[in-house]
């Protein structure tokens, strides 16, 4: 059977993960980096992910698409307070937003799936074989909606998805089988884009969830935003400049928010430098100046905190660990608060970017049937149910609980010869319909019957990825009834089929970008080592020679920035073969020099 | 809010009523394994082609435990023999398998896991037990008696005067009111923590009655008094606790 791998695909970064007898490990990229940003770029010449679309992000903000994952599973409505924040225009088709780069559409899933299969790519490049299965992690509190949109971007990016597994739930396997923990741990996740927090009972290898809260729109992302909003402010006041309708310098002042922030985790004080069609922008930041500026959100999370605990039956103080994750938890601030609210110094000893990713390969393991003696239990977050007279939301699965379950609900008519009742799905806490989530809506048939008669038996079922599954059987024939559910904020079947058949269409387009890039990145790299070379071999090779080889180097700069691959390659074989003497020159010369160091009897062994 | 939603406890309602109180035989054995039609011996899986078995449509929460009816239950043995269930059980171990064997294990851990809900919690515990013996309990009533029928009004009428002063700010009208939900707030959680002793006391004698019952074989009458009475308990318990969370979300 094919490896399964993990995937953590995270608000801001990304990465992937997998498990052998040693244990779990992150796939680093040729670069030595596990982190993939989470940012895609559509450039004339198809499509860039991770760092070379970070890089892009400035250059081209408007065909950059940053922190897709807030997006997924959402209607327009959901985001309409952020969107002026975002570089690229938003529109919504049946309920799912689509976003617009150049004269092209794209859903949230499909640009996730661009970055899973980048993932996926750099797995099967390490592991040397086919990658077509795979666990992704999501934030625990994502809805039925979130979690369909995730599934069905690993389905467009060519991956089985074995399961939807909750991220900080991944992060309590990677940490409880690397430091055989038992007892209660809470897991507090603050990453770029999502808060949660899950208390677990570790016991003999079961990893049982009793209760998580969280909030999804909540994250690094929005501490950048505060910093970015004074920045914005500040600019226009001292400088008069304009930051908004200007995407370009938005990006910059976002990313150096970004960098200042993390900066002061490590550093009392921190500069923001941002360079200006006419001159720079600076401005020195304090961490007690940023804490102050974000201490309204850090706060926000204990309130989860505190209602995880009280669905969990427990007290702060009878937590044994708490365990934090996700890269925001690196801010001494939320540190200073996770310690007030528990009690007790949290745990940070694994790295709190890698640990989700590494849990997911734990669960993958799982899954391949490698890994017997674990088990997670997880729940659902949010309480599931359907709409009832007056719009009120009638709760037929309670949140924190154990799943898979199910819950069966009986079906009639209120009028002679009634052929459909209509049902609609929510997920949420509230009282009434307007206040929760709608997920999806479906027509249940009935056989045309005196009023009562008909008895309709529709089954709600959350799996152990925390999707919703709804059967129907009529109780007087006993037999199924299909049922054809519409979802509220997802794709359909037939979208997404559509999607992975543009997905393979689109791969030509991608393998050129991708070639473009890996010239690129090769002609540079000859570049600064031929310059090296030439600074060592000043006095070994005739001034013509190097002049030759100036000449060639300066054409390769040239050359690069066009975006012909093959181009660049002959050049860099040009540049290969008139640099093969120096080359030559040069390893004789180490050699020599090697020999001169040591004794002819070190040599001759 | 109710402990457990109804669909819950109607969830395995018609099946359960087809075994007897008294049965303690274990319902889960069947003769015929689904897949390779030979005859099931061990408990959950097949002997012969070793794939799981679905659970018995007419296993009940209890017998799912192999625990017998009563209300006093081991809860190490309950957690322990939840672990081991869902280690058998768990969609995780099928995923390589196939179709048949997936739905199978996905339906079992649904079951097994609204099992364990249900037994854990005492209340929802005896509720269940209630809706399982219901059969001969016809005449359960479930309105609350007068007496804390006539509190319940009045302090509805109380609540509702200070939601309507609370927004215009502090006043010493308000305090007095403040103070006054607070007493009886106390006197509220007093009532029902009397009410969960008295509850305790009828779970001892359910679990007497049934041991004895066990060995004669009769008490019919006697068990349907304890259920009946368990329930009056059970539905004043419910009222007051939802008063007791109302005056707390009203007064923060």
């Amino acid at each position: 059977m094919s490896r399964i791998v993990g995937i953590d695909l995270g608000t801001t970064n990304s990465l992937v993960a997998f498990m052998d007898k040693e244990g779990p490990h992150v796939i680093p990229g040729p670069d030595g980096q596990t982190k993939v940003p989470s940012i895609v770029g559509l450039t004339d010449n198809g499509l860039i992910v991770g760092d070379p679309a970070k890089a892009h992000l400035i250059r081209d903000p408007s065909h950059t698409i940053y922190s897709v994952k807030r997006f997924m599973g959402k209607g327009l409505d959901d985001v309409k307070d952020e969107l002026k924040y975002f570089p690229y225009h938003l529109h919504e088709k049946n309920g799912v937003i689509r976003i617009e780069i150049g004269d092209k559409t794209y859903s949230p899933p499909q640009v996730s799936a661009m970055i899973l299969k980048e993932l996926k790519r750099r797995a099967e490049d390490y592991l040397k074989e086919d990658v077509s299965k795979a666990v992704i992690t999501v934030p625990a509190y994502f809805n039925d909606s979130q979690r369909q949109a995730t599934k069905d971007a690993g389905l467009i990016a060519g991956l089985e998805v074995l399961r939807i597994i909750n991220e900080p739930t991944a992060a309590s396997l990677a940490y409880g089988l690397q430091k055989k923990t038992q007892g209660l741990i809470a897991i507090y996740d603050l990453g770029g884009g999502t808060f949660d927090i899950s208390i677990l009972k570790l016991k003999d290898g079961i990893f049982e969830v009793l209760a998580t809260n969280g909030d999804s729109h909540l994250g690094g992302d929005d501490f950048d935003q505060r910093l970015v909003d004074v920045m914005v402010d500040d600019m226009f006041q001292t400088q008069g400049i304009k930051v908004e309708g200007n995407p370009e310098l938005m990006q910059t002042v976002r990313l150096e928010a970004e960098r200042v922030k993390i900066r002061l985790s490590d550093e009392t004080q921190a500069q923001a430098v941002i360079q200006l069609p006419n001159g720079t922008y600076e401005k020195l930041w304090t961490r007690e100046s940023v804490e102050s500026l974000v201490m309204d959100l850090v706060e926000r999370t204990l309130g989860p905190c505190r209602n995880a605990l009280k669905d969990a039956g427990l007290t702060a103080s009878q937590i044994d660990e708490v365990v934090l994750v996700g890269g925001s938890t690196r801010m001494p601030l939320v540190w200073r608060k996770v310690e007030e609210l528990f009690g007790k110094t949290p745990h940070s000893e694994l790295n709190p970017d890698e640990v989700v990713a590494l849990g997911a390969a734990v669960q993958a393991d799982i899954l391949g049937g490698h890994t017997k003696d674990l088990l997670l239990l997880d729940v659902t977050p949010l309480s599931l149910g359907i709409e009832t007279m007056g719009g009120v939301m009638s709760a037929l699965i309670r949140r924190n609980t154990t799943i898979p379950t199910s819950a069966k609900e009986m079906f009639t008519t209120y009028v002679d010869g009634q052929t459909s009742v209509d049902i609609h799905i929510l997920q949420g806490e509230r009282e009434l319909v307007k206040d929760n989530r709608s997920l999806a809506r479906f027509q249940l048939k009935l056989p045309p019957l005196p009023a009562g008669v008909p008895r309709v038996e529709v089954n709600f079922l959350i799996d152990a990825n925390g999707i919703l599954h709804v059967t129907a059987r009529d109780i007087r024939t006993g037999e199924a009834q299909s049922v054809q559910v519409k979802p509220s904020h997802g794709l359909t079947d037939d979208e997404v089929e559509g999607m992975i058949r543009d997905s393979f269409q689109f791969a030509a387009e991608d393998i050129k970008a991708r070639q473009i890039i890996e010239a690129r990145n090769e002609a540079n790299a000859i570049i600064v080592a031929t310059e090296k070379a030439l600074v060592r071999a000043a006095n070994l090779i005739s001034d013509k020679e190097a002049e030759g080889i100036r000449r060639i180097l300066q054409q390769l700069g040239e050359v690069k920035a066009g975006d012909d691959h093959r181009v660049i390659r002959t050049k860099i074989s040009e540049v290969e073969k008139t640099t093969h003497h120096l080359a030559e020159v040069l390893m004789d010369a180490t050699l020599k020099e090697a020999l001169e160091s040591k004794k002819l009897s070190d040599v001759i062994k | 809010m109710p402990e457990a939603s109804e669909a819950e406890i109607m969830e395995h309602q018609h099946q359960a009523q087809a075994t007897t109180a008294t049965s303690r035989e274990l319902p889960m054995a069947r003769s015929m394994c689904w897949h390779c039609q030979s005859e099931v011996t061990g408990e959950y899986l097949c002997g012969q082609c070793v794939k799981v078995q679905p659970l018995s449509r007419d296993l009940d929460y209890f017998a799912c435990f192999q625990l017998p009816r009563l209300l006093n239950i081991d809860e190490q043995y309950l957690e322990k023999t939840f672990y081991e269930l869902s280690r058998t059980f768990h969609p995780d171990f099928y995923s390589t398998k196939d179709e048949s064997e997936k739905a199978i294990s996905l339906g079992n851990s649904a079951f097994l896991n609204a099992a364990y809900r249900t037994l854990k919690d005492p209340i929802q515990r005896a509720e269940y037990l209630i809706r399982l013996e219901a059969g001969a309990v016809k005449d359960i009533r479930s309105n609350p008696p007068a007496d804390l029928f006539e509190e319940v009004l009045e302090l509805q009428e109380t609540l509702e005067t200070f939601r309507q002063l609370a927004p215009k700010g502090p006043s010493s009208d308000l305090e007095a009111l403040r103070k006054k939900l607070q007493a009886e707030r106390e006197h509220l959680e007093k009532r029902q923590a009397e009410m969960e002793t008295s509850l305790q006391h009828k779970f001892n004698e359910w679990d007497q009655l049934q041991e004895r019952a066990a060995l004669s074989g009769q008490a019919r009458e006697e068990k349907n008094t304890i259920l009946r009475e368990m329930q009056e308990i059970l539905s004043n318990r419910t009222y007051v606790r939802n008063m007791v969370n109302d005056l707390l979300e009203t007064m923060g």
